[in-house]
């Protein structure tokens, strides 16, 4: 019998031995391991955040705060482009995020076009009779959004590290969207707060006669000034010139500490550049007060002393968890854009012990319970089904392991499952086997021809079935993706060890024994 | 050793015959399932409507019980809210609907539930879906089940005839749906794990099928003086062993999962043991008696014996 050839006994405990290589880290935790396992290849099957308790977050960039940011930008560069160009203009403004103006005097509506085609040639610009209305095209938003989406991600990596967090893995996801996975962090309340803010911090002078005293909810900001909220009151205004003096990417460190009267505060160090501007502007405004700006709302508002040049303080009523995390997110830099959390799944680390000794409980009744009963139905041959059944365990536990895949909860499901469904492909054999036998062939004609017409059904059923793994792979996310890999990894083993394995111990046992005497008779 | 025997060996059951009982239970069951989902819908759970979940174990199982944790929760206002037992006397699950206002707002009130139950309860695991993810999950569900129903059944068009692609999917589609209709009717909740597990027992069906239909095919070829209907059921009769021992070695590992694999794979494998019952059934009585209302093309009147082995055509 030609299945008997050397070369196919070589495949098979080649496989069989790298198999069981890869699966046996898995088998033992890993102070074991390192003590007498270490020369075993392969690193243990990723566990899921539901069986090894983690956070997961999934962020959404606010990219229409960005796009007005970036179209209120333009407004101003358009602005001074125009007056460079002493080309006279009335009712420059946004409105549903288009900027618009209406030309006065003679220039061509064509130098106008070209003039703003030179700031960005993606902006689409349309004009009728002296009205120009200018908004962004998908390619500038696209622009936009990646470069926004580079940055979030490298300051949101940043903030997180500096936390401490064990392997925090942070990915984009679609657009505007960014993955974080914290494995073993239960609680992710700082993070998110960290996360939830952009820490967008200006200097600005304030008002030099409007005081807070003299604002209220409905008060009007006179041109050039904006009314702020103040940080931990929001029922005490300022008003502020719009004018950046100062920002906090002119920033180089800051570090929490406490001020003269001993209250928590954040120390700043300005870069050499931000530190000259400073001290300009503190040189001569002496008196005023200078407003410290967080995410649009006044931090405190002191009066300048004295001229200060590159290194300061936040004052404000913090506690000392409050300037830790300012001071982080001041030295991890601003985020370009808000983040909004769109979901949130934490696991704690009992719930993930709970699951998976549950987890390996089933496994092992599961495969007892299948073995058990292939044994009770098929005598000698059903020991070739789980001589089959192991190896095939064996293998999933290697794939999962060589590919590096996450075994989450549905995971361990999808495996139990499959020990179910892989002795299908031996019980399609063996029934095929007994109706050649009971028709009349002799043993050895039987096994032939049970294999060789059950292997196109096997081939039929098991790829229907991989349809079903692929769009189970396609549409989810974390876990169930792991349920579909471990699914798909089934289907293949069983396949392999159905038709290469039991064949051949089936081939091999039936030249030397009599198999009618074990085999098939009532 | 004596053997366990589940199908003796040459059935010869008329399954066509009670064809109409069958579908006559088909029809009983969809209606089932379209009338609860008008009046019950379905339970979505966070993945889909969004909202907030938190599952706490009690610090003092002595002093803290549902009623208490009810008591306090409701304190908070946060609108629709369900506590039950989870598995054990001493783990709750909460869910809460979403909250009025922005994603800030959602972000809150797990804090605020945290902080109010922090003393009694440890959490073992909270979730948040906003609106707009659960929307997204809806949909994309719903695309992977027909992504899969129709990638099946072009395979099977492929592979056989497109009568039998049309039956198999049918069949399909009867097993997808009253499994739906079992979550509305025992409004058990209807989440991303409930997708995956109609997904697994769509395979799992379609793999009976294929299994009965290779079998048709083959008698088709075989048998090409006998009638459409002495082939089917022979067909059935010839793979019905096999079908018995692959359900029962499949529901034996599910309910293992059911009663072992904690609380949260219960329900998962509630739909499975549904969808591997209900798939059995449905390859039989659905997918092979459709075919009896198609004409099959068996070419020539004459007995085909080319695709059988040499040793066989004496038969």
């Amino acid at each position: 019998m030609k299945s008997l050839s050397r070369i196919r006994l070589i495949l098979i405990i080649t496989s069989v031995i790298i198999g069981i290589l890869y699966a046996t880290p898995n088998f033992f935790n890993t102070s074991q391991q390192v003590q007498s396992f270490n020369f075993l290849p392969g690193k243990k099957i990723n566990l899921g955040l539901d069986l090894q308790g983690g956070s997961y977050l999934l962020l959404k960039a606010d990219m229409n705060v960005v796009f007005a940011e970036k179209l209120d930008s333009y407004l101003s560069d358009i602005r001074s482009l125009l007056r460079k160009s002493k080309i006279g203009y009335k009712k420059l403004s946004i409105q549903n995020d288009i900027i618009s103006f209406q030309k006065r005097g003679e220039t061509s509506n064509d130098k106008i076009r070209s003039i703003i085609f030179s700031l960005d040639k993606n902006l689409i610009v349309e004009n009728k009779l002296n009205s120009f209305f200018i908004r962004f095209s998908e390619k500038n938003k696209n622009n936009i959004t990646k470069t926004t989406m580079a940055q979030a991600i490298e300051i949101v990596r940043r903030r997180i590290d500096e936390t401490g967090t064990n392997e925090p893995s942070i990915q984009q996801q679609g657009a505007d969207r960014i993955i974080v996975q914290l494995p073993g962090l239960d609680d992710p309340s700082r993070i998110k707060k960290l996360l939830g803010k952009t820490a967008k911090l200006t200097f600005q002078l304030a008002h030099p006669s409007i005081f807070p005293e003299d604002l209220n909810e409905d008060s009007k900001a006179p041109p050039g000034f904006i009314k702020l909220q103040e940080d931990k009151n929001p029922d005490r205004f300022y008003m502020i010139n719009k004018r950046v003096m100062v920002s906090g990417e002119m920033l180089k460190d800051a570090s929490p500490t406490f001020d003269r009267n001993n209250s928590p505060s954040v120390s700043f160090q300005l870069s050499a550049l931000g530190g000259k501007k400073f001290g300009r502007v503190t040189g001569k405004n002496i008196g005023r007060a200078f407003a410290i700006v967080l995410d649009g709302k006044v931090v405190s508002a002191p009066v300048i002393q004295t001229q200060i040049f590159s290194t300061g303080q936040i004052t404000g009523s913090f506690t000392v968890q409050e300037t830790n995390d300012l001071a982080l997110v001041l030295r991890s830099g601003a985020l370009p854009a808000p983040m909004v959390i769109l979901e949130e799944r934490s696991v704690g680390p009992g719930l993930g012990k709970d699951s998976i000794s549950a987890g390996k409980i089933a496994s092992i009744f599961g495969l007892v319970a299948v073995m058990v009963f292939m044994l009770l139905t098929y005598g000698m041959f059903g020991i070739f089904a789980n001589v089959a059944l192991v190896c095939n365990i064996i293998f999933i536990i290697a794939l999962l392991s060589i590919i590096q895949a996450t075994l989450t909860l549905p995971g361990i499901a999808g495996i139990v499952l499959t020990m179910g469904m892989a002795v299908d492909a031996n019980v399609l054999i063996f029934e095929r086997i007994k109706e050649e036998f009971n028709s009349g062939r002799n043993i050895l004609d039987a096994i032939e021809a049970g294999f060789q017409r059950a292997i196109s059904t096997i081939i039929d059923a098991n790829l229907t079935t991989l349809f079903a793994a692929l769009a189970l792979f396609s549409f989810g996310s974390g876990p169930i993706k792991g349920f579909s890999v471990t699914l798909m990894i089934g289907i293949a083993t069983s396949m392999f060890t159905a038709i290469v394995i039991t064949k051949y111990i089936v081939f091999l046992y039936s030249k030397k024994k009599d198999v009618n005497s074990v085999f098939l008779q009532d | 050793m004596k053997l366990l025997r589940l199908i003796p060996n040459d059935t010869n059951f008329d399954f066509l015959r009670i064809k109409v009982i069958a579908f006559l239970f088909s029809i009983i069951i969809l209606s089932g399932t379209f009338i609860s989902l008008m009046i019950n819908n379905l339970n979505y759970g966070i993945d889909f409507k969004g909202g907030i979940l938190l599952e706490l174990r009690s610090k003092n199982p002595n002093t803290s019980n549902i009623n208490e944790l009810r008591e306090k929760i409701s304190t908070l206002n946060a609108g629709e809210v369900s506590i039950q037992n989870f598995g054990k006397e001493t783990d709750f699950l909460v869910r809460i609907q979403k909250q009025e206002g922005d994603q800030k707002e959602q972000i809150a009130m797990i804090e605020r539930v945290k902080s109010l139950i922090d003393k009694d309860y440890t959490v073992r695991r909270s979730e948040f879906v906003g609106p707009v993810v659960g929307d997204e999950l809806k949909t994309a569900g719903f695309y992977a089940v027909s992504l899969a129903l129709l990638s099946i059944m072009i395979y099977i068009w492929f592979r056989f005839e497109w009568q039998f692609s049309i039956a198999a999917i049918l069949a399909l589609i009867h097993d997808v749906l009253t499994t739906v209709g079992l979550f509305s009717i025992l409004q058990l909740e209807f989440n991303l794990a409930t997708i995956a597990a109609i997904l697994t027992t769509a395979g799992y069906s379609i793999n009976d099928t294929v299994v009965i239909f290779d079998r048709v095919r083959e008698n088709l070829r075989r048998y090409k003086s006998k009638t459409h209907y002495f082939i089917y059921n022979k067909s059935i009769n010839e793979t019905l062993s096999r079908t018995v021992i692959t359900s029962v070695t499949t529901l034996l590992a599910l309910f293992i999962i059911f009663f072992f694999g904690g609380a949260v794979l219960s329900d998962f494998a509630l739909a499975m043991i549904w969808g591997v019952i209900i798939g059995t059934f449905s390859s039989i009585f659905v997918a092979v008696s459709l075919l009896t209302y198609f004409n099959i093309n068996k070419g020539e009147k004459v007995d085909d014996r080319t695709n059988i082995p040499e040793y066989e055509r004496e038969n």
